[in-house]
């Protein structure tokens, strides 16, 4: 990466604004992909550029460049500052420097083994490997490994004396293989989603038992194809961690964002079954539940110290024992709403502003063992792994298919099922938590693929899980 | 854009040994973003952007890398370096690729639309008056769009446009909205007013109370715009030859089972618009114009080079990813004016949303009413109903259930801008069903 002196470029702005920002972003993703036993990808795909923004008669505006000279980050704010001046007139607020508290600080990731400690040949090899075990019949008709590491250099600096630097190594992993007699198909993966997704080196790869793991991914892929229909019924069910992670993150953390409250979303991703005045008062889910921000969970996919308006992250409770308390809303939209928020105000990368976002958001595990949950249902369905998901904009109709579930009957997991899935409406449906899991049943997952914002941006959010029983669920089966 | 693009081609391409080759493609964009809410500015910026893509070949091996341009010959010519000698390195260690895909000479080209576009200084001025007194909320995008490939041995594309879009809804105190896209290339205020004077009229129809439907199978129309979306579905999991290979594509039923759709339905990919690239992120072009599927029958998937080198199929020089990028549905001959009335009872679908397969070998795709969506009775329309799911497959409604198709198409922009903004379209019809499920 090459070395880049924000205080300097800061110094080089010269335009009347209320406050100025400059901030920094350079990623590179080195992805790579085996599928079939051959090499489908061997990728180092880098950005990097500044986004300078300005606070003029209330209104910010922003610019957002390659260009990282001095004469580059003089006319980005010159522009910035027209953009903002032109736009104050018609503001949809009117903002101070206080929406951009001044804060100096720096964070890095976890990680023991750096990302170049094992070679492409070394890392190719292990794709390989994980191909090889995943293909356990010939009726697996196509496999993939896929790994993916993430380096990402971030730098804030402000005209109000915010210095932060915050540097990330991450790593993607999944694996696949897909089933199939004539249209018959059926695919499994590892978790879902690519959710394997942390803030962690390489040294990953040295507690995952990775051959144990494909082979099993391999095996129950040819399960499925012989498996039972899902029963439709409305009845219990237990969701795996691999599966909450969706709950969680479209009918908690979507709905939440107080962006989507005030309205700014309600072109594209949508607007919100909550209302500004629920929070403090809605019984958003049964007493087992209470879900957290928590940025500061050590290897999970979004844990940062501050957000990219350069506020401090802490962890903070939304919902508390079932009522909701909190909204993911950033100083912006603190400041609008009078809503108390989190430090979630996030971009995808250098070329977009920030918005509120999720970011590690998770549902703190209880009591109950795997054992007890599944021992408590006398009629029900274990699904494991998402495949299908979509909800209304509201936040509240969902569907979600899983790749693979058992049948419960009395006590007792029996009958593998296929094209198992279920739906719901997102508060009575959180009221219906009856049993929720232990710490041993408690796993960290994420995506890097949430998409939100005009213009769109896609980002990578954290969802840590216990196992969970639902009690009289919608659930159903394929076409 | 254009020269900085050329410069590179040529700084890059003489780093080759002679046992190695290269392909570039560039993307980038001058943008305008304003975004909007009840008519106010909520954001609003300008993003210079460009990305340039590298494929290396060497050794038997396939590397990949981009970089963004940052307009400063060095160090673009510096860092396009760095990537080459990375991707060196590594072809002397990945795994073979027994697939590998040439780059060949087959032409070049060169196709810059120019506008009379609208001026960045000036966009607040005229964009915001005309939407005072409604609650607008949406985006405004704005600006030029490059698109450049370029190979080692000689081939290059540019292509460039300029273009505006404005994508929003007008929602009712009540929470009923209506969708509208104003796009296109050279400004012109009055038709713009006049464009959002329509979408006010039509947001008068959703005053009207919401009524709910219950759960069950209904007639339905669905406008060109939501049968866009169903389109799109195809370019995930459906449409894709290496998708059909590999097991995981929703239309396997066809190819296995010679399941066919409603003779009624037709579809191509098309590139005679002029709007999109007609070339790919390798630099290969494909034919004008596709058959994909033709009166229910499936004539053609969508073959990338790697997969006709992988599974010996013809190639039709198909995006890597094997997406459609100009799908064009045929239209029929049922006019806009008599939809009502043939629809008689059931539902008027302006959009659908969120949608996704729910069971992907069956064709079954689960999804969201949204915007003016209507409950119709006696050929007139009722009033708005409330947020509706549905789930149900397209083998019924493009196929057994597909009783009549639009008379006249209409071109939808794809207006996603993540990364960047996108140069896509859908050109199609609305359909008239005999039966569609709604589910919650």
């Amino acid at each position: 990466m090459e070395q880049i002196d924000l205080k300097n470029l800061l110094s080089a702005i010269d335009v009347p604004a209320d406050w100025v920002g400059i901030r920094e972003v350079s990623e590179t993703h080195t992805p790579r992909i085996v599928r079939d036993g051959i090499p489908q990808m061997n990728a180092s795909h880098t950005t990097q550029g500044l986004m300078v923004e300005v606070l003029a008669n209330g209104q910010f505006g922003y610019y957002g460049t390659p260009n990282m000279t001095n004469e580059g980050v003089a006319r980005a704010a010159q522009k910035a500052f027209a953009q903002a001046q032109l736009a104050s007139k018609y503001a949809t607020f009117q903002f101070t420097q206080n929406a951009r508290p001044a804060n100096i600080g720096s964070y890095q990731s976890p990680f023991v083994k750096k990302k170049d400690s094992l070679s492409p040949g070394e890392l190719n090899k292990l794709l390989l490997d994980a191909y090889n075990q995943l293909k356990v019949s010939d009726k697996i008709v196509s496999a993939r490994a896929l790994l993916q590491t993430i380096q990402t250099m971030f730098r804030f600096v402000s005209s109000n004396g915010s210095n932060i630097s915050q540097d990330f190594l991450m790593l993607e992993f999944d694996l696949s293989a897909t089933a199939a007699d004539g249209a018959n198909q059926q695919t499994r993966t590892f978790g879902g989603m690519r959710g394997n997704c942390l803030q962690m080196g390489m040294e990953y790869f040295d507690k995952l038992e990775l051959l144990a793991q494909s082979q099993k991914i391999g095996e129950q892929a040819i399960e499925l194809l012989d498996a039972e229909e899902c029963p439709t019924g409305e009845m219990d069910l237990v969701i795996a961690s691999d599966q909450m992670m969706l709950q969680i993150h479209e009918s908690v953390g979507h709905a939440l964002e107080v962006d989507r409250i005030l309205g700014d979303e309600r072109n594209y991703a949508g607007w919100s079954f909550v209302n500004l005045d629920d929070f403090g008062k809605l019984q958003y889910g049964s007493e087992l539940m209470n879900i957290t921000f928590d940025p500061t969970l050590s290897s999970e996919f979004a844990s940062y110290a501050y957000d990219d308006g350069g506020l401090e992250a802490k962890k903070e409770y939304l919902i508390k024992d079932g009522v909701l308390k909190r909204g993911l809303g950033g100083m912006e939209s603190q400041i609008r709403s009078g809503v108390s928020g989190v430090a979630n105000f996030r971009a995808s990368s250098w070329n977009r502003a920030p918005i509120d976002r999720m970011a590690n958001i998770n549902l703190e595990s209880g009591e109950s063992s795997f054992d007890d949950i599944i021992g408590s249902v006398e009629n029900g369905v274990y699904m494991e792994s998402n495949r299908s998901w979509s909800i209304d904009d509201y936040r509240n109709k969902f569907q979600f298919g899983c790749e693979y579930a058992k049948l419960i009957e009395n006590g007792k997991l029996t009958k593998t099922l296929k094209n198992p899935n279920y739906r719901g409406i997102s508060n009575p449906f959180w009221n219906r938590l009856k049993m929720i899991g232990n710490n041993d049943t408690f796993r960290i997952y994420g995506t890097p693929n949430c998409g939100k914002g005009e213009p769109n941006q896609v980002i990578r959010v954290g969802h840590a899980s216990p196992v969970c029983l639902f009690e009289n669920i919608q659930v159903f089966g394929g076409a | 854009m254009e020269k900085i693009f050329n410069q590179l081609c040529e700084g890059l391409f003489s780093e080759l040994k002679s046992n190695e080759a290269l392909t570039l493609s560039f993307s980038g964009e001058n943008s305008q973003f304003i975004r909007i809410n009840n008519a106010s500015i909520r954001q609003t910026g300008l993003v210079d952007d460009a990305n340039l893509g590298l494929k290396f070949i060497s050794n038997n091996r396939t590397c990949e890398a981009s970089m963004t341009v940052s307009g400063d010959y060095d160090i673009d010519l510096s860092r396009g370096k760095k990537k080459i000698e990375r991707m060196r390195f590594e072809s002397k260690e990945i795994l073979e690729d027994p697939f590998l895909v040439m780059p060949t000479n087959s032409g070049s080209s060169r196709e810059i639309i120019n506008a009379n576009g609208l001026e960045f200084d000036n966009a607040v001025q005229v964009l915001i008056p005309p939407m005072q007194g409604v609650d607008l909320v949406g985006i405004f995008a704005n600006g030029k769009m490059f698109r450049g490939n370029a190979n080692s041995v000689g081939q290059k594309h540019w292509f460039e446009t300029e273009s505006h879009c404005l994508d929003y809804s007008l929602v009712t105190p009540e929470r009923q909205m209506v969708k509208g896209t104003y796009a296109g290339t050279d400004w012109d205020q009055q038709s713009y007013e006049s464009y959002i004077n329509r979408s006010i009229k039509k947001l008068k129809l959703m005053k009207r109370k919401p009524v709910r439907v219950e759960t069950g199978v209904y007639r339905t129309w669905f406008e060109a715009k939501a049968v866009a979306d169903f389109i799109d579905m195809f370019s995930w999991n459906g449409i894709s030859e290496a998708s059909l290979q590999q097991g995981c594509s929703g239309f396997g039923k066809m190819r296995h089972n010679d399941i066919r759709l409603s003779p009624k339905f037709s579809i191509s990919e098309d590139f005679s618009s002029g709007l999109v690239p007609k070339f790919n992120s390798n630099g290969e072009t494909g034919p004008e114009s596709l058959p994909i599927i033709s009166n229910g029958v499936l004539q053609n998937t969508l073959v990338s080079s790697r997969t006709s080198a992988e599974y010996g199929v013809s190639t039709n020089y198909a995006e890597d990813t094997e997406e459609l990028r100009s799908p064009y549905m045929a239209e029929g001959d049922l006019s806009q004016e008599d939809v009502l009335s043939r629809l008689d009872k059931g539902l008027f679908l302006s959009n659908v949303h969120y949608l996704n397969w729910s069971d992907n070998p069956g064709g079954r795709i689960t999804g969201l009413t949204r915007y003016a969506c209507f409950w119709v009775e006696g050929g007139e329309i009722v009033a708005p109903i409330e947020t509706m799911r549905f789930d149900d497959t397209f083998y019924r409604f493009f196929g057994s259930e597909l009783e009549s198709v639009g008379s006249k198409v209409d071109v939808i922009p794809d207006v996603l801008t993540y990364g960047q903004r996108n140069l896509g379209i859908v050109t199609c019809p609305g359909i008239l069903t005999n039966e569609f499920q709604l589910t919650l």
